[in-house]
């Protein structure tokens, strides 16, 4: 187990700069899931700090030892590929004891390894087969077991659940919460999916072409995105967002959206009276009560139900926003009342993209 | 369409394959249809399709009484160390085009495709001359030297598009496990390409089993005579015994359909699946 | 002891640069063995034999070596027999080509049909490939010879013939010998490519052709013609120089009689260089015949282009 720290770290394949100057420290234990649309270079990194890929500029120190230039072999990190990469010609024992053998591991202790490794797996049964006969779930949890055989100083995991179905993928992202819970290694996860991020990450990092966006833990992500882009990337169905100008007079702080509506704020913020500001704010937390309810009345003009509730599209003013309620005998056209509460806001400055202070 | 026209089509397609198997086959049942005829039946049975005795005496002969066994083990020998070493060249080279990208790499192919083109009669004279001085002429280790590298850059293609059909990933996944690429590549990327590995032996040694013309320019002694060229003196020699000869023809025939069958097999099967996917 | 402390206090950036080159000369030590084999017995061969056609190059006479400038290719203008060669060469190359990929294609389309035994079918087929190139032209001289082979007398008893005799040995006809010979061997080959080529066009377009109306010739015309032409275009033109220099059959089932009549230049080159030993001239109409088969390579290059353009 071990800290990871990425100072500065940039990637250039030729002309094309893929990743322009990441930091990041990652604590002993720690796991960080690294999220991002595709191409924004996730894989990228955890291929550099992995050493598959040579390190352009920056500085990569695991447990404070710079390993700009050691061989993959020698950082002492596992890694499970979104292909699994199993050794097609080698049983799943074999597969898992390779790295040991490479090492020159006692048998008793490969042996005593692999055991441990395959009952905490459950894969107790199949070691004597070959990768191809194994279901697609096998494959991945023999994937995990040759990475942990070693006890490594960290795990890398790229997209390790996205050739699953989804039952399984459910299943095997609680496994990974408990092996995480049980070895207490540091571990760096890239992921596309928003609900693996959310419950799997100590801290989750959002990247976008090539930068960090925002670090935190995936409730800051949730509750203070730092960004537009961080608030339309976390949650599902995504933030609602609409356009409005910042009015600091008498009647307190509020936004004046088009058609002339005015939200209230809960105070002031640092920003010129009359400025132009981003308003974002969750499905989830726009109250919608019956007609004769106070608020914001408009028209329903589609209904999607979820089974746990309903997706409302609303558009009490020029933009359409999504509202989540778990009311489900909401139909479409009927009329209804919303609130925009002021405490669930979240103010960026239209320009700059970046959260009001 | 209808269905007598169909049966038509059906019938017109395979008397069309059988034409040709025929006419494939045809020339190779010849062979060995007269070289187990006994010499008194040859002429007084000229065209019969199978003669009305056959024998195995013309084998036991060549098999006794001829050079032929000295032939076949120079042969085996040129064409198995040729298709041995060839292989192993070609695997490392392949390697590098299909996993590396590095300057120099394009010159590589461009030079590797442009020994296609030449005409190898070319060389003849340059090579002979070469050789001779090194006392390469007349000696089994020049003829291996020089099948070497006429086969080298085909069959670095040829394992090339072996190496790419294997995921990348394996090799990464081998060197976080702690080993080096060198050890990645051969014990976990060459064992996938046994199939491969299997084709390019074959391909090679069938290559190498038919050369004629270096054979017969750089071997003048009959001690170190290949196959091909062993046979067509051995045809000048006796060339009125045409049972010994096509004896002689179908034994030299068997190592390369062997061979040839083997390719077959190895080509189909195909290793990785289980690797990538599912 | 000095050593190890000299190593602790290297400044970091030694490293890099050892680690850089080791990184650069990775894929050149993978591919070295390969490529110093082929400059060594294949590039400077070439150079060497690029020489030898300016000078007087002969086995038997310890005193040649000296440069003659042009004078190799002067008798080479006036040499009938290098004139014959060529004309044989085109001929040679031109009607093998043809033949081979015409049945090649052929058979290729047969076998992309689905049926009970195709795999055994295929292998049966694809068998004179397999067969050594020697064997397969003195099999050949065997099957023309009349006294052990059937074809003379099968040609008599059509007509074709007027006597049962060896067509080898018949100086207007002898060339279609080794050509039957060449295209017997290398029907497998066309077959094997464009086979691959064939599989490898999509079948719902030959759906989607036949829902809108297409018959079976249109659909081969408009749809599996184009997917192959890439294919053709390259095998043919490597296929045609691969055989313009293929003198195996000719040198096993002719040597070039009777009188020269076949004789190609693949087959002269080799009968200056092996029976004449007379290197220098070898090398000479070697060159002629590497110029010309490069200029052909080119024309049908450029061909392709421009066709490709105006298309
Ligand atoms: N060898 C290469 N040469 C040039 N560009 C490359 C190379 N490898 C990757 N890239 C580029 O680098 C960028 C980042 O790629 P990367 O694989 O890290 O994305 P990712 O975030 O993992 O995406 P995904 O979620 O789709 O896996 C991409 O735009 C990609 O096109
Ligand atoms: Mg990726």
């Amino acid at each position: 187990m071990a800290s990871i720290d990425i100072a500065d770290i940039r990637k250039a394949y030729g002309p094309v700069h893929v990743l322009h100057g990441i930091d990041l420290s990652i604590h002993d234990g720690e796991f960080v899931v690294l999220v991002g649309p595709s191409g924004c270079g996730k894989s990228t990194l955890l291929r550099m700090i992995a050493g598959l890929e040579d390190i352009s500029a920056g500085e990569i120190r695991i447990d404070g030892r710079r390993v700009n230039d050691l061989e993959p072999k020698d950082r002492d990190i596992a890694m499970v590929f979104q292909s699994y990469a199993l050794y097609p010609h080698m049983t799943v024992a074999e597969n898992m004891s390779y790295s040991l053998r490479l090492r020159r591991t006692a048998k008793e202790r490969i042996a005593a390894a692999i055991s441990g490794a395959a009952t905490k797996l459950g894969l107790d049964a199949l070691m004597a087969r070959r990768p191809r006969a194994l279901s697609g779930g096998q494959r991945q949890r023999v994937a995990m077991g040759r990475a942990i055989v070693r006890a490594p100083k960290a795990f890398l995991f790229d997209e390790p659940l996205s050739n699953l179905d989804a039952r399984l993928r459910e299943q095997m992202r609680g496994e990974i919460k408990k092996l995480h819970q049980s070895l207490g290694a540091t571990s760096i996860y890239v992921t596309h999916d928003q609900i693996e991020a959310m419950t799997l990450a100590d801290r989750i990092v959002a990247m976008n072409a090539g930068l960090v966006q925002q670090v935190g833990s995936p409730l800051d992500l949730y509750d203070r995105p730092a960004n537009l882009f961080v608030a339309g990337f976390i949650g599902s169905p995504a933030m609602n967002m609409f356009n409005g100008t910042y009015c600091a007079n008498s009647a307190g702080p509020a936004i004046e959206v088009q058609g002339g509506t005015r939200i209230p704020l809960q105070r002031q913020h640092q920003i010129a009276d009359g400025a132009a500001i981003t308003v974002g704010i969750r499905p989830e937390h726009i109250p919608v009560g019956a007609t004769n309810d106070a608020g914001i009345r408009c028209k329903v003009e589609l209904v999607e139900p979820t089974g746990l509730g309903t997706i409302l599209h609303i558009r009490p003013f020029g933009t359409t926003l999504k509202a989540f309620t778990l009311n489900r005998d909401v139909s479409g056209s009927d009329a209804v009342t919303i609130r925009l509460p002021a405490e669930w806001l979240h103010l960026f400055d239209a320009q700059s993209g970046q959260r009001l202070p | 369409m209808t269905r007598s026209k169909r049966i038509a089509g059906t019938i017109a397609h395979r008397s069309a394959i059988l034409v040709y198997i025929v006419v494939a086959l045809f020339p190779l049942y010849w062979l060995l249809k007269v070289s187990v005829t006994p010499n008194d039946l040859l002429y007084s049975e000229g065209v019969r399709l199978w003669p009305s005795h056959a024998s195995v005496d013309h084998y036991l002969f060549v098999l006794k009484h001829s050079d032929f066994p000295r032939f076949f083990q120079n042969s085996v020998i040129v064409s198995g160390s040729t298709a041995f070493i060839v292989t192993i060249l070609a695997s490392c080279a392949g390697y590098a085009l299909s996993r590396f990208a590095f300057r120099g790499k394009y010159w590589i192919v461009i030079l590797m495709l442009l020994t296609q083109m030449f005409p190898l009669v070319m060389l003849i004279a340059p090579i002979f001359k070469m050789l001779s001085p090194l006392g390469l002429t007349n000696s089994l280790t020049g003829l291996v030297i020089v099948y070497v590298a006429f086969n080298v850059p085909f069959a670095t293609f040829l394992m090339q598009s072996f190496f790419d059909g294997i995921p990348k990933d394996l090799e990464e996944a081998a060197m976080i496990d702690g080993a080096t690429r060198f050890r990645a590549f051969s014990q976990i990327i060459l064992p996938l390409t046994l199939p491969g590995i299997a084709a390019t032996l074959g391909f090679v040694f069938t290559a190498a089993w038919s050369e004629l013309l270096f054979a017969l320019m750089l071997i003048s002694s009959s001690g170190v005579s290949t196959f091909p060229v062993g046979l067509l003196s051995f045809v000048s020699k006796f060339s009125v015994d045409f049972g010994q000869m096509m004896a002689a023809g179908v034994l030299a025939l068997i190592p390369a359909c062997l061979f040839f069958l083997f390719i077959q097999r190895y080509l189909v099967q195909g290793l990785t699946a289980g690797a990538v996917k599912g | 002891m000095t050593t190890v402390a000299q190593h602790a206090r290297l400044p970091s950036d030694h490293r890099p640069f050892l680690r850089r080159l080791a990184t650069a000369s990775e894929p050149w030590l993978y591919s070295a063995p390969a490529l110093i084999l082929i400059v060594a017995v294949m590039l400077v061969p070439l150079a060497l034999g690029l020489s030898y056609a300016f000078r007087d190059v002969r086995l038997l006479n310890p005193f040649s070596g000296g440069f003659v400038g042009l004078q190799h290719f002067e008798t080479l203008a006036s040499d009938k027999n290098f004139a014959r060669a060529l004309k044989n060469t085109l001929f040679w190359a031109g009607a093998s080509v043809f033949f081979q990929f015409t049945f090649g294609l052929i058979l290729a389309l047969l076998l992309d049909r689905p049926f009970r035994g195709r795999a055994l079918a295929q292998a049966l087929v694809f068998l004179p490939w397999a067969v050594p190139s020697f064997l397969s032209g003195l099999n050949w001289a065997w099957l023309f010879n009349p006294v052990v082979g059937p074809l003379p007398h099968w040609l008599t008893a059509l007509g074709i013939f007027d006597a049962p005799t060896n067509l080898l040995s018949d100086p207007q006809n002898a060339m279609w010998g080794p050509i039957i010979a060449n295209i017997w061997w290398g029907i497998p080959f066309f077959a094997i490519t464009l086979l691959a080529a064939l599989q490898a066009i999509p079948r719902d377009l030959y759906e989607a052709a036949a829902i809108d109306g297409a018959n079976a010739f249109q659909r081969f015309w408009s749809i599996t013609l184009p997917f192959l032409a890439p294919t053709i275009a390259i095998t043919v033109l490597l296929r045609t120089v691969w055989i313009s220099n293929f003198a195996d059959l000719i040198i096993v089932m002719t040597k070039g009689g009777p009188a020269d009549r076949t004789q190609i230049v693949a087959s002269y080159i080799f009968t200056q260089a092996f029976r004449r030993l007379d290197f220098g001239y070898a090398s000479a109409i070697a060159l002629v015949l590497l110029l010309l088969l490069m200029a052909y390579s080119l024309l049908i290059v450029l061909l392709r282009q421009t066709m490709l353009r105006r298309a």
